[in-house]
């Protein structure tokens, strides 16, 4: 198993390889760049020297080959790079805006499971009846609702009801555990609905064919408990394709709330994403995509290793 | 009531089956049957209309009786048999009528929490699919021990003890280590074994076995049936047997139910049944069952049509659109006639059937020639091929290990001739089947047709062999585009080699469809419209389309039911003789081979180990392999049944990835000596045509 880990984890090279080239040279496919953009955004006339020199400090005239160089050298030494907008380390730029961003994925994760595995299980049993039409209602709502506008609602009801809104700016959970949540929680649940919804779908319909299993008569026949049929028999193989849909909207979240951190005002990795994509700063868009494809890598990983531990067929073989 | 029931219960859970427990005739006691059935109606609830499933069905089963349930698929028997158990699916079936007494206990009417300390304590049901009846992501151990702990109230130790108990009493090696094992890790055979176990678990007095055995080979299926019997005979345990094989029903039944269109149509004792069988249906299927005690001479008689669509069924007796002996009074359902003590027919024409038939039937068929040439060159040579199949290996894993699927097979086969292959599932025969087509390519060996050899064919040049040489699937369900007609369909080839020019194929679909028993019409029809024979038929006239002299048949008639096959198998033999074809028959059903070849090969773990024409092997078996087979195959005749030695090898095949050294049977031979581990048996010829791999023979 641990070789197997290791294996997994040796792959992870390849694959950012092929990620950072790909990246490296579609985003050098968008108009403009960085400086274009800063000397705009100052609103004063700039003459093109003052251009060819920005861009001569920030290593944009050299030929797009030794660009490329750089960047890869760079990499061989876990060096991101500076951005080119505020001229800070990349990798600090991450890391201010990363732990709210997973603090609020591993949120909406938990809402999720809490609300889609008893729910989805609840819809399968009652099938057909009042029970599965109202979950299903539940859930198709998440679905059609989007995030951002839940999130709307929601801050609404906050300050038009309660006459209350979380705090703006970031306190770490450590610091201030109950502001912190207060500050999260509405954000995770506004996002943790649809994620719910989602894998209540899943967690039903899984559940609805693993009844259909010939195994499942046969726990029948032999007059186990229905309890025990649907939570020994039933639930855990269930659960597999349950857990792959978890785990790929999770590694979604890190970089996939780009206007719900706009509704609740958070500073995360989603804001930072559209801030470096409209500046034309490439160093850090290319940092954010290693950082979202390493996500997914590991969460892959993590789903796989939930399989083998689910199921005997895998683990064993 | 229920108390009582519970005490006897309490008694009979603390002793276990064992060696000295009493022997429990069918005959003795004078209690209520275990089980009663009466006028039974099961309807189906389905979009198109309701589907009678079961209908008036009435039968009782006694205390160590066995008792057979024989129909082809759709008469209702599994339908009846969930009905038992209140196991049907809740949405769509509806128990509309009739009585189910377990030991003079009604059962329809109590609720899901009386029936669930019903189930697996007093009644167990042991399903089809051993690969699909285990719960994949628990041990082997649990699901034997829940029943125990469950309605017996054991401790986690005494259950483990009594699970260990049970898996040695049904022939598990090593039980105390499998208990940690997950069902991926066993083979079919001890699958069901285990199914076997958890049934047995709480000493119930009524087993359910729904086509117990038919997704096993014939050496396991006769060690499961034995197993079975035997612990019957024992224990006292009531019996009831789904199948359609009724070779089984011969061998291990006391009692048969035979089941048409969803209506008991005639029941009786097994020797009664089989020697004078009353219905028409009952008759027809009985001729219709290819017999080992039977050659190639021998037609087989075939019942016509198909059976009827549940939906609307046609009024009066079930079987009288297929039944030549029909008259106006058919029209009116039939009463159940006893023909003599215990025997009943729902016929009108109960009785007469035999004389009938002796006036009509005008001798036995006997053209149906034996006229392979023997002499002349082969059209087909297959000479020391081999496939080795890599396992595992790849990125980062290390070297993978070779499957040796088809090793150093000779084979030659004449024109006009079919050669039939028989083995257990395994043992390579549908591989040399794919090597023949080049569907795979060969490790090694020469695969000559018509005097070229086909291995360093390309891909092309193998186009224009394809043309004369063709292939006819398992599954009429899958191996059928369900997006293209029939017409489509067989007219594709023909289009694909050029054949005829594009104008012509409409005739020619239209022939071919009328040549394998079809209406021209039905050219415009989809694969789903057609039932499983028709579809097969449609394979066949595909296969003819592009005018081959060789047809692969692999597994081509094991999916249909009974008097479907006996159908299909007469198509295929008419058609050699009509047109000449060679057939290269894989199966492995030994009935059918035996019927409908002229040469028959045994394989066994990739080796032909024997090869003699159809009599001569069916009758003088020389290989200890072969001699098993047979063996294991039963006879749907009780009478030969009863007499016959039955000699039952034991084990498994073993895994191809790691052979036995030298003859790769040894292990499981009973004539096996130390020579027989140190080479490689030499294939030697006994006597003219007949060959055997084995030092002893």
């Amino acid at each position: 198993m641990i070789g197997y880990i290791l294996r997994r984890l040796l792959l992870v090279i390849p694959t950012l390889i092929g990620v950072a080239v790909a990246v490296f040279f579609l985003i050098r496919v968008m108009p403009g760049d960085v400086v274009t953009v800063k000397m705009r955004a100052d609103g004063i006339a700039v003459s093109e020297d003052a251009i060819i020199a920005e861009r001569k400090r920030l290593g944009l005239d050299k030929s797009i080959a030794h660009q490329f160089g750089e960047y890869l050298w760079g990499l061989a030494h876990l060096d991101l790079g500076k951005s080119l907008w505020t001229g800070e380390k990349v990798v600090d730029e991450i890391l201010l805006r990363f732990p709210v961003s997973l603090q609020i994925a591993i949120m909406a994760t938990l809402i999720a499971v809490v609300i889609a595995i008893p729910l989805g299980t609840i819809s399968a049993i009652y099938r057909d009846t009042w029970i599965d039409y109202t979950v299903r209602v539940i859930a198709v709502s998440g679905l059609a609702i989007p995030s951002f506008w839940l999130g709307m609602i929601i801050v609404l009801v906050l300050l038009g009801v309660f006459n209350w809104l979380p705090k703006i700016g970031y306190v770490s959970i450590f610091d201030n555990p109950m502001a912190n949540l207060a500050a999260l929680f509405w954000p995770a649940l506004s996002v943790g609905y649809r994620y719910a919804a989602v894998a209540t779908r899943m967690m039903r319909s899984a559940l609805l064919e693993v009844m259909r299993e010939d195994y499942i008569r046969t726990a029948r026949a032999k007059g186990v408990f229905r309890r025990i049929v649907m939570r020994r028999h039933a639930l855990r193989n269930a659960m597999l394709p349950v857990v792959t849909v978890i785990g790929l909207e999770f590694a979604f979240l890190i970089g996939g709330l780009v206007v719900t951190e706009q509704v609740f005002n958070i500073n995360g990795i989603g804001k930072l994403f559209v801030d470096a994509t409209t500046r034309g700063d490439f160093t850090l868009i290319q940092g954010l995509v290693l950082l979202i494809a390493v996500s997914f890598i590991l969460v892959n990983l993590v789903i796989d290793l939930l399989y083998a531990w689910l199921d005997p067929r895998i683990r064993l073989s | 009531m229920q108390d009582n029931v519970a005490e006897v219960a309490d008694e009979r859970a603390g002793a276990l089956p064992s060696v000295n427990a009493k022997v429990v005739s069918p005959e003795s006691g004078l209690s209520p049957p275990v089980l009663a059935i009466d006028n039974l109606h099961v309807h189906f609830v389905t979009e198109n209309g309701t589907v009678r499933a079961v209908e008036g069905l009435s039968y009782t089963v006694k205390q160590g009786e066995i008792v057979a349930i024989v129909g082809e698929s759709g008469s209702g028997k599994s339908v009846s048999a969930l009905a038992v158990m209140q196991l049907l699916p809740p949405n769509s079936a509806r128990i509309i009528d009739g009585s189910i007494r377990f030991e003079g206990r009604e059962l329809l009417g109590l609720d899901e929490e009386e029936m669930r300390q019903i189930r697996g304590r007093h009644i167990s049901m042991i399903f089809q699919e051993p690969m699909t009846s285990l719960n994949p992501v628990l041990t082997i151990g649990l699901q034997i021990m829940e029943p125990l702990t469950m309605h017996l109230e054991m401790s986690e130790a005494a259950a483990r003890a009594r699970a260990i108990e049970l898996l040695t009493l049904v022939g598990i090696t090593d039980p105390e280590s499998r208990l940690a094992q997950f069902p991926h890790q066993l083979s079919g055979g001890m699958r069901q074994r285990v199914m076997i176990a958890i049934g047995l678990a709480c000493n119930p007095k009524l087993l359910i076995a729904d086509e117990p055995t038919t997704a096993l080979d014939v050496t396991i299926q006769a060690q499961i049936l034995e197993l079975m019997k035997d612990l019957s005979r024992r224990l006292g345990v009531a019996v009831v047997i789904i199948t359609h094989n009724l070779g089984i029903v011969a061998r291990y039944a006391d009692r048969v139910n035979v089941m048409y269109a969803a209506r008991l149509i005639e029941t009786g004792p097994a020797e009664a049944v089989f020697a004078r069988p009353e219905h028409p249906y009952a008759r027809g299927l009985l001729a219709a069952v290819p017999r080992l005690d039977r050659g190639r001479s021998v037609q087989l008689a075939t019942i016509e049509g198909a059976p009827p669509n549940l939906l609307d069924p046609p009024e009066g007796c079930r079987f009288r659109p297929r039944c030549r002996y029909a008259i106006d009074a058919c029209e009116r359902v039939p009463p159940a006639v006893e023909t003599e003590a215990g025997h009943f027919a729902a016929c009108h024409r109960a009785g007469e059937i035999d004389t009938l038939e002796r006036a009509t039937i005008k001798g036995v068929d006997a053209a149906a020639s034996s006229d392979a040439r023997a002499d002349g060159e082969a059209i087909l040579d297959i000479r020391h091929t081999s496939k080795f199949f890599p396992i595992g290996g790849g990125f980062l894993r290390g070297p993978a290990k070779l499957v040796k699927a088809v090793n150093d097979v000779s084979l030659q086969i004449m024109p006009g001739e079919t050669l039939g292959l028989v083995g257990e599932s395994g043992c390579g025969k549908s591989t040399l089947g794919r090597l023949v087509l080049r569907l795979d390519d060969p490790t090694g060996g020469e695969i000559v047709f018509e005097g070229k050899d086909l291995a360093p064919l390309s891909r092309s040049q193998m186009t224009d062999v394809r043309k004369r040489m063709q292939v006819i699937f398992q599954d009429p369900y899958s191996s059928l585009n369900p997006r293209m007609t029939v017409g489509q369909i067989i007219g594709e080839p023909m289009h694909v080699h050029e054949i005829r020019p594009k104008a012509e194929i409409p005739g020619r679909v239209a022939e071919l469809l009328q040549l394998v028993g079809l209406f021209p019409y039905m050219a415009l029809r989809y694969p789903h419209e057609l039932s499983g024979g028709q579809r097969q038929r449609v394979g066949i006239a595909r296969a003819l389309a592009v005018e081959p002299r060789v047809i692969v048949c692999d597994e081509a008639v094991s999916a249909l039911d009974v008097s479907i096959q006996g159908q299909v198998i007469n198509l295929l033999e008419h058609l050699q003789h009509q047109l000449g074809l060679t057939y290269l028959f894989i199966a492995h059903d030994l009935a059918v081979v035996r019927h409908i070849s002229h040469r028959v090969a045994v394989m066994y773990l990739g080796r032909i180990v024997e090869l003699a024409s159809s009599d001569d092997l069916f009758a003088d078996p020389r290989h200890p392999y072969t001699q098993a087979l047979l063996a294991a195959a039963p006879v749907p005749d009780p009478v030969i049944e009863r007499t016959r030695p039955r000699t039952i090898i034991t084990g498994e095949l073993p895994s191809p990835l790691n052979p036995p050294s030298g003859c790769v049977f040894h292990p499981r031979c009973p004539k096996a000596t130390e020579d027989c581990k140190k080479a490689v048996p030499e294939t030697r010829e006994l006597k003219t045509g007949h060959t055997v791999a084995c030092i002893h023979a």
